[in-house]
Order: structure tokens, then sequence, then C-alpha cells
């Protein structure tokens, strides 16, 4: 997959003829198309997706960091070129039969042009050398089944073996139920697996993003060196309507929330999307990590 | 002994008889001197995990354990088997405590699942499984973990990273409840024996998943018609299973334990032209 070509088109959508559609906007300000407006979940103020977009999906009002694409994570985070996917061609099986699961897959994976829900790979930031896993929650919630758990593992593994650190953006809605219990299995697995790159040394720095729940947050989310949140991300083990429905109370809003881990002891810094980058590289290079030849 | 190949339905009634004998009813019969510890040294202490130090066949054991209740009192007591961080922190503990006397670590399984609360995400649910997850990966003595009734879930796992998962005949061990399955999947929380069906969370399901390696044989009826015959046979198999262990090497022990969950996941390659 040409990774350029994705970029490119990620740009084109990023700067999308500005005046062509704000034109449109102001001419009819009473009826304005849903696709038109973000509505923020966290504040539910509506502001232009254009502006939206341009600040990186962050909204203005409230500071809520929202949901990114793999492809627009891995531009606003790689140097330009940099990336090198791995395992790209990993596809699942349907380890209990689950109805119509390869159709599910096939139609998902067509649509964000990623065979699952992580993708990983190498590539540099601010010439740094890293290997990265960035997880897509519009690929089925990025929830982890066989491929997100293989593949997070063989990132993992090669990271120990070529003294490299891992960065992953997590987000997820935890276990891929239908794959039954081989889902739940990729959690001892990944975590194993960063028992490995930690024993070799290595740094693992975790973004917990927008939603970061369930069997993810109770493996490889929880056990970075360094533990990163984005603002008013939703991070948690239990889903909010379990919780409502065991306990049978109203939950705070605030409940689950980056700051409120951070409060509670579980987030070491909470990071805006526009810094990260530096932030990113400053911790790098602290740990003792090189910077690439050539790079700027 | 003969297996009695019950249906999955069948089997989750016998697991939820208000009779299957609990953890409170095979420590006595399984171990001797079982002394209990408390405490998870950060929080508090979670009675929906109990462990301890006992022996079994002389050898000194360290034994962790979900402790479902027998009747309202006891389950009220240990939050009918769903433990909170600290419980999870305890097991940790203790599992520290026995690598560093050279003491083989023994699991008891019995788990709806973590507890879902307030109070068990403020203090980190997610964080304590995922530290158990990691730590027992490298622990440096042999782990060996026995279903006995409910799996549940990441609840189930923080104490089933080990060398060797057993299961008692009718136990079951599943990603979330059947009810849970159908409630999120199918938006229908009563297709829940389907759902059951389908997810493939029997002993012998498991056995071919190479999730669990061994089952171990429950009495005619149940586990509860017999609780000592069924101790018996948990008894049996943990002392050749430790006898097995005692052989084994560190390193190999570790990288065996790696090997048997890094081989876990059914995955393919697409072909070139599919893309
Ligand atoms: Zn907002």
């Amino acid at each position: 997959m040409a990774l350029e070509h994705l970029f490119k088109t990620v740009k084109e959508r990023f700067n999308r003829d500005e005046k062509g559609e704000s034109q449109a906007v102001s001419s009819k300000k009473h009826d304005i198309p849903d696709n038109l407006l973000f509505k923020c979940p966290r504040c539910r103020t509506s502001t232009y997706m254009e502006e939206f977009e341009k600040n990186r999906k962050i909204c203005g009002i409230c500071n809520y960091h929202s949901r990114l694409t793999w492809q627009e994570r891995l531009l606003m985070t790689a140097d330009r070129d940099s990336f090198f996917e791995f395992d790209s061609k990993m596809v699942s099986l349907n380890p209990i039969g689950f109805p119509d699961y390869e159709e599910k897959i096939a139609g998902l994976s067509n649509k964000c042009k990623t065979n699952e829900a992580v993708v990983t790979g190498e590539c540099t930031i601010l010439g740094y050398k890293v290997v990265v896993g960035v997880m897509d929650s519009y690929f089925m919630m990025a929830s982890m089944g066989s491929v997100v758990g293989e593949k997070i593992t063989r990132a993992f593994e090669y990271a120990a073996m070529r003294k490299l650190p891992v960065i992953l953006f997590t987000a997820s809605g935890g276990a891929r139920m239908q794959e039954g219990i081989i889902s739940l299995m990729q959690m001892a697995k990944t975590s194993g697996a960063i028992a490995k790159h930690n024993q070799a040394g290595q740094l693992y720095v975790t973004v917990l993003t927008d939603p970061t729940t369930g069997g993810v947050t109770a493996s490889f989310a929880s056990l970075g060196d360094i533990i990163i949140a984005e603002p008013k991300a939703l991070i948690g083990f239990a889903g909010r309507r379990v919780i409502q429905d065991t306990i049978k109370q109203q939950l705070p809003d605030d409940f689950q929330s980056a700051e409120s881990l951070q409060d509670n002891g579980f987030v070491d810094m909470i990071v805006n999307r526009k810094k990260l980058r530096k932030i990113l590289s400053r911790i790098l290079q602290m740990h003792g990590y090189i910077k690439e030849e050539g790079a700027l | 002994m003969s297996k009695q190949n019950l249906n999955v339905t069948e089997r989750i009634e016998l697991i939820r008889n208000k009779n299957r004998p609990t953890v409170n009813d095979y420590i006595p019969l399984i171990f001797k001197n079982f002394m209990e510890f408390h405490g998870d040294r950060h929080y508090g202490d979670d009675h929906a995990i109990i462990g301890g130090i006992a022996t079994i066949k002389d050898v000194a054991v360290t034994v962790i354990a979900q402790v479902k209740g027998r009747n309202i009192d006891e389950n009220k007591r240990s939050n009918f088997s769903m433990p909170h961080p600290e419980g999870y922190r305890k097991a940790l503990r203790l599992a520290k405590q026995a690598e560093k006397f050279h003491r083989p670590v023994i699991c008891l399984v019995d788990t709806p699942g973590a507890f879902c609360g307030i109070e068990a995400e403020e203090r980190g649910q997610g964080q304590a499984i995922a530290q158990n997850l990691m730590e027992f990966m490298m622990l440096k003595v042999p782990i060996i973990s026995i279903v006995l009734g409910e799996g549940g879930s990441g609840g189930a796992l923080a104490l089933a990273v080990c060398d060797e998962l057993a299961m008692l005949e009718n136990a079951m061990y599943s990603v979330i409840s059947p009810r849970g399955f159908a409630s999120i999947l199918w938006k229908d929380p009563s297709r829940e024996m389907e759902a059951a069906g389908l997810m493939k969370i029997t002993a012998e399901d498991l056995l071919g998943f190479g999730v669990c390696e061994r089952i171990i044989p429950e009495p005619a009826g149940g586990a509860h018609n017999d609780s000592a015959v069924t101790a018996e046979n948990i008894s049996e198999y943990l002392c050749e299973a430790l006898e097995k262990f005692k052989k084994v090497d560190v390193e190999r022990l570790l990288s065996e334990r790696y090997n048997k969950f890094r081989k876990i996941g059914m995955y393919d390659f697409m072909q070139e032209e599919q893309i």
C-alpha cells in the first residue's frame, strides 16, 4: 500500500476546497447539512467541520480530541514518507464460526483501507526511529482479535530484537467477541511480548486515545513505561452502561476521562495533539535514542 | 469415571447449581495447613480473592483462589466472586512472594468477571489486570491454574497466565458471559443459550484451541454430587503437574509459558491480488 497516496488523500481532505464549502455554509445558514458540522460529543457544541478538521479534529470549545482514522494519525505523527508498514496482509480467520464474520471484515477492510483494527510499522518521528502501532476505532471499534494481538506481538518482538522504542496509539472497544476465547488470549500474548521488550531495556510509550476500554485497557494499553493520554479521551475497563446497569446509579460526567485517570494516578501526562510529535521526540532523546542520519 | 458429554446448556445449569462446591469446600479437601494471608499492601483486602500458603503432599505452595459464596452471606462478603483491583494486586503480591521462596503457584479460577463499578475503575481495574498478565508471564516458578466453574473474561485471565491450565469437566471459560455476548452482538440477552452454543466455551472446546491442557473429571451428575471425589481428582492432577514442573529449569519454563500463549491466534495472509 503506497502510503504517500494515503497521505495525499488525507491532506486533500484536510484542506478540502475551503472557499467552496464555507460559501455554501454561509448562504444557507438555517439548513446546514450534517456533514458540514461537527457536533462535539463532550460539550455538544457544533462547529464547522472545515474548522474542526483544520484544528486537527480537536473541539475548539472544550478541547476534546476527536477520533482519527489510522491514516490521519500517521500523517500527524510520522515524518513524511518515513512509514513502512508491517504485516499489512494479515487477515483474521473465523475461530468460532461466527455468522458473516469474514464478510464483515472484508467490508471494513475496503472502507478503512486496512485489513484490521491496528496498523503497525516503523517510522521516524522528528528523526527518531520507532516502531509504531495505530488502532483505528472505525474498524469494528478497534476490538482486539487474532490479528490485532499478533501484529502488536510481532511489533514488540521486532522492537526488542532491533533495540527500538515502541509507540502505540490505543483505541478499542475491548476484546473481539466474534473470535471467542481466542480474542481473550491476545491480552496475555501481547502482555508477554511487552515483558520481552521491557527485558530488552527498551522504551514503550502508550498514547491513550478516545476511547480505550475493555481488554485493551486491561493489557497493553496500561503497560507503557510512560502513559500519555489525549484530552477528554474516555479510558476505562468496563463500559459506562455496564457499570450503570450493575450499580444502578448515575455516573459523574468526567467519569473515565483522561483527566480523572490522571488525578487517580493512572496517566503520566495529557498532551495536546499539536505538541505530541515534539514531546515524543524529546522523550526519545532523553532515553538515549539517536536521530537517524540525515534527519532534520 | 466416564465422561458424561453434557451439552453446554446442561453444563451451565451445573455450574450455576447452588450446591456446586467452591474453593471454601475444596481448599480443606485438597491442601493441608492452609494459612490465609490478607491484603494487597496498597489499599485493602478483597474477599473475592483469597490467598495464602499451604502444603500438598508435603510440598509448600502458594494458593490464590476466587471465592464464589455458598450462600447469600458468603456471596455478599466475596462480592459474588467479582474482584476489585486490590484483589488482583493481592494475587500479584502473593505470586511474587512465592517466587522469592521458590514455591509453585496454584490459581483456582471461578469468577463471572472482574467487578464493574465506580471504585473498581477509579482504582485501576484495567491496570491491575494488565500488570498481572505481564508479571505472571515472567514469574520464575511454576504456575498451575484450574477453572472450577466459571472463567469469565479478563477477570479470570488475570489468574490464568500459567504453565498449564486445567478445567473441571463442566467448567467454562469465555471472553464474555453468553448473556453479555447475546446482549452486545444480537441486542437480545434472552438468546443466552444460543450464544453459549456458538461461543465454544466448554473444556473440550478449549482443549481444541490449545487454551486448556487438561480436563479434570467430575463425578456423575456433576461436582456437587460428590465434592470429596472432585477434590480427589483435582488433587491427583495437581500432584502430577507439580511433579512434572519440578524438573523443568526456569529458562525453559518461561519460554514454554511464553510460547503457550504466543501461538494462540487464527490468521492468514492475503494473496497479492486480493488487496
Ligand atoms: Zn467540545
